[in-house]
Parts: C-alpha cells; sequence; structure tokens
C-alpha cells in the first residue's frame, strides 16, 4: 500500500499541467456539446469511455450531421493513427507492467503520452505505479473537466465560436515544451513539414496516413546520422 | 440532437473500437520482437517529436487562406501561445489566453 501511496505522490506533480490543460479542454467540450443538444450525461459517458480528446472533438461533427458510422469509424481510426507512434515508443517501457499494462495502453492519450517519454520515477518508487497513476490521474481530470463543461454549458450560454481552439493550444504547448527539452529538432521539424506538404497534396481529410508514411520514411533515411550524432548517449 | 439515442451510441462505439484498436496494436504486434529490434527502438526515441508536429498540423488543417480571414486568427492565436509559453511555460496561462485571443478574433475582429 505504502509503495502505491508513494507512487500516487511521485506522479501527481508531472500531471499538474495536464491538470489544467484537461479541465480547460473538458470544460470547452461539455459546453460545446451542450450546445448541440448532448447534455451532461452524454459528455460524461464519451470522456470515460472513449477517452480520446481529438476523437471526441471529431465526432461531435459525426453527431451534428447525417448519421454515418462506417466514415466515423474510418476518420477516427485516421486520427488515431498517431497512437500506432506512441505505441511503438513506449513498448520498451510497458514490457513489465503486468496487470497495470491494458490500462496504461487503454489511456494512451496524446498527453499522458508526451508526460510517459518524458518523465522518471524518481529513487525508490514503483516505476508501473508511477506510470499508472499519471494514466490514472489524466483520466480523472478528463472526466471531472467534461462534467463541469457539461453542467457549465447547461445553466450559462455564451458564443461558443472558437472555443475549440484549446486543443490547437494545447498541442502547441506540448510542442513548444519538447522543443525547450531537445537539443536535437530534426524529427520535430520532419513531423511539421511533412505533415504541412501532404497536407497541401492530399487535402484535409487524406493526409494524415500519407504523412505518417513520409514520417517513418525521412526518420529511417536519417537514422545513420542521428546514432551518429547521439553516439554518446547511445553508449551509455 | 439530431441523431437518435441508439445511433448516438453506434457513433460512441466505432469511436471507441477505432481508439481502443490504434492503443493495443503496436502492444500486440511487437509482443516479443519490440526490445530487440532496433529500428523499432530508434523510433520509439524520435516519433515522439515528430508525431506532436503532425498533430498541430492536424489541428490547423482547416485553415483556409483564400477566404476572408485568410488565416490570420489561427496564425496570430498559434503564434501567440508558441511565444508566451517559451516565454513563461505555463500551460494553462498559454492555453487560456491563447483561445481567448483567438475567440475575440474570430467573434469580434473577423467577422
Amino acid at each position: 500500500m505504502k509503495a502505491k501511496t508513494d507512487a500516487l505522490k511521485a506522479a501527481f506533480p508531472h500531471t499538474i499541467p495536464i491538470f489544467t490543460g484537461f479541465i480547460f479542454i473538458g470544460i470547452a467540450y461539455g459546453i460545446l456539446m451542450n450546445s448541440k443538444g448532448y447534455g451532461v450525461i452524454w459528455s460524461i459517458l464519451m470522456s470515460l469511455i472513449v477517452f480520446a480528446g481529438s476523437s471526441q472533438y471529431m465526432a461531435i461533427t459525426f453527431l451534428t450531421s447525417v448519421f454515418n458510422p462506417v466514415y466515423a469509424f474510418l476518420m477516427a481510426l485516421m486520427l488515431n493513427a498517431r497512437h500506432l507512434f506512441y505505441g511503438i515508443s513506449l513498448l520498451e517501457k510497458f514490457q513489465d507492467a503486468g496487470k497495470l499494462k491494458p490500462f496504461l495502453i487503454y489511456g494512451l492519450c496524446d498527453e499522458t503520452f508526451s508526460i510517459l517519454c518524458s518523465a522518471e520515477p524518481p529513487k525508490g518508487i514503483d516505476p508501473n505505479w508511477f506510470m499508472f497513476f499519471i494514466a490514472l490521474l489524466n483520466y480523472f481530470y478528463w472526466f471531472l473537466g467534461t462534467a463541469i463543461g457539461g453542467i457549465l454549458g447547461s445553466i450559462v450560454s455564451f458564443n461558443t465560436e472558437g472555443l475549440d481552439f484549446v486543443l490547437t493550444a494545447l498541442f502547441v504547448v506540448i510542442f513548444v515544451g519538447q522543443w525547450k527539452s531537445q537539443k536535437d529538432h530534426k524529427p520535430a521539424i520532419i513531423g511539421v513539414l511533412s505533415s504541412i506538404i501532404c497536407l497541401l497534396i492530399f487535402g484535409r481529410n487524406n493526409f494524415i496516413i500519407p504523412s505518417m508514411i513520409v514520417i517513418l520514411t525521412l526518420l529511417a533515411i536519417q537514422r545513420k546520422k542521428y546514432e551518429y550524432d547521439n553516439r554518446e548517449e547511445i553508449m551509455q | 440532437m439530431i441523431l437518435s439515442t441508439p445511433q448516438t451510441f453506434v457513433i460512441l462505439i466505432v469511436v471507441t473500437a477505432a481508439t481502443i484498436i490504434t492503443r493495443f496494436l503496436p502492444f500486440v504486434l511487437f509482443k516479443n520482437s519490440g526490445t530487440r529490434n532496433s529500428f523499432i527502438n530508434y523510433l520509439g526515441k524520435v516519433l515522439p517529436f515528430s508525431a506532436i508536429g503532425l498533430l498541430v498540423v492536424y489541428c490547423l488543417k482547416d485553415i483556409n487562406f483564400f477566404k476572408h480571414t485568410s488565416g490570420i486568427p489561427e496564425m496570430v492565436s498559434v503564434a501567440f501561445v508558441a511565444i508566451i509559453h517559451y516565454w513563461k511555460e505555463n500551460t494553462l496561462l498559454s492555453i487560456g489566453i491563447g483561445t481567448a485571443l483567438y475567440m475575440i478574433l474570430v467573434q469580434l475582429v473577423f467577422v
């Protein structure tokens, strides 16, 4: 038990930026859902079951147009394809997580992922429980924000146009945070430029998969150079 | 609500399924080989940074430079968030003020 409380205490500070971000984006989501006629119960159900912010925002489009589950599934699959990247990045870290592993994978949203790749548990803290509590706290914040937003949305009403920018702002924040923490900016630049070029060529509805292919190809090409540049780190 | 309750549930389920499939697939595919494959290890180190870059572009995909606003509200707000976050590193401040700025721009300035 003590090991778990210690892991929770160690995990909490890492989740504070996500707490603020998720409460805010969750509230915005609850309010938006409300403005489309979906009450707080729907918002909470979505957040607890889907647990993927950008997909939930995208799903609003499908809830407010003609019923088309196949297209909704394909769009969500494409939008979520980035999770394949996250899984590959965390194969090793989750390797010994045992019974905690299914929830760690289920809760692998963008924000939890961004913490898990950088945060190291302090000495003496069980790394698996540490990761588990990071994922669980973020899950809870998302639920909490959505619930507050759903209730707020039914009480107050205002012009919500532009409120969905919270999601963009969050990703820009994560991007800048990563940029400052790294000396080698090539992977970040490859990500942005490949996506912009594919967006221009394939259009906004079809560019995610081509972007992923271009990113993988460019990363594969510059692997030798990366390993040469970072040889000291790799040797350790 | 435009969709009926059962239809809403179907959308909920397909979006959940798509999310779960993409999150679990790598762990199913690379169950045994993951840590021994050095290319996968290399990807694990560099992909996170490329992936967030892709996400930022994804969020901005609906900008239309030929519309009357020419994407100015988006560009201004993203630049603002990036600069203020680089400078202050306060998540709530960056997201809160950035979103407020964007809402003001699209609701009051570029109408």
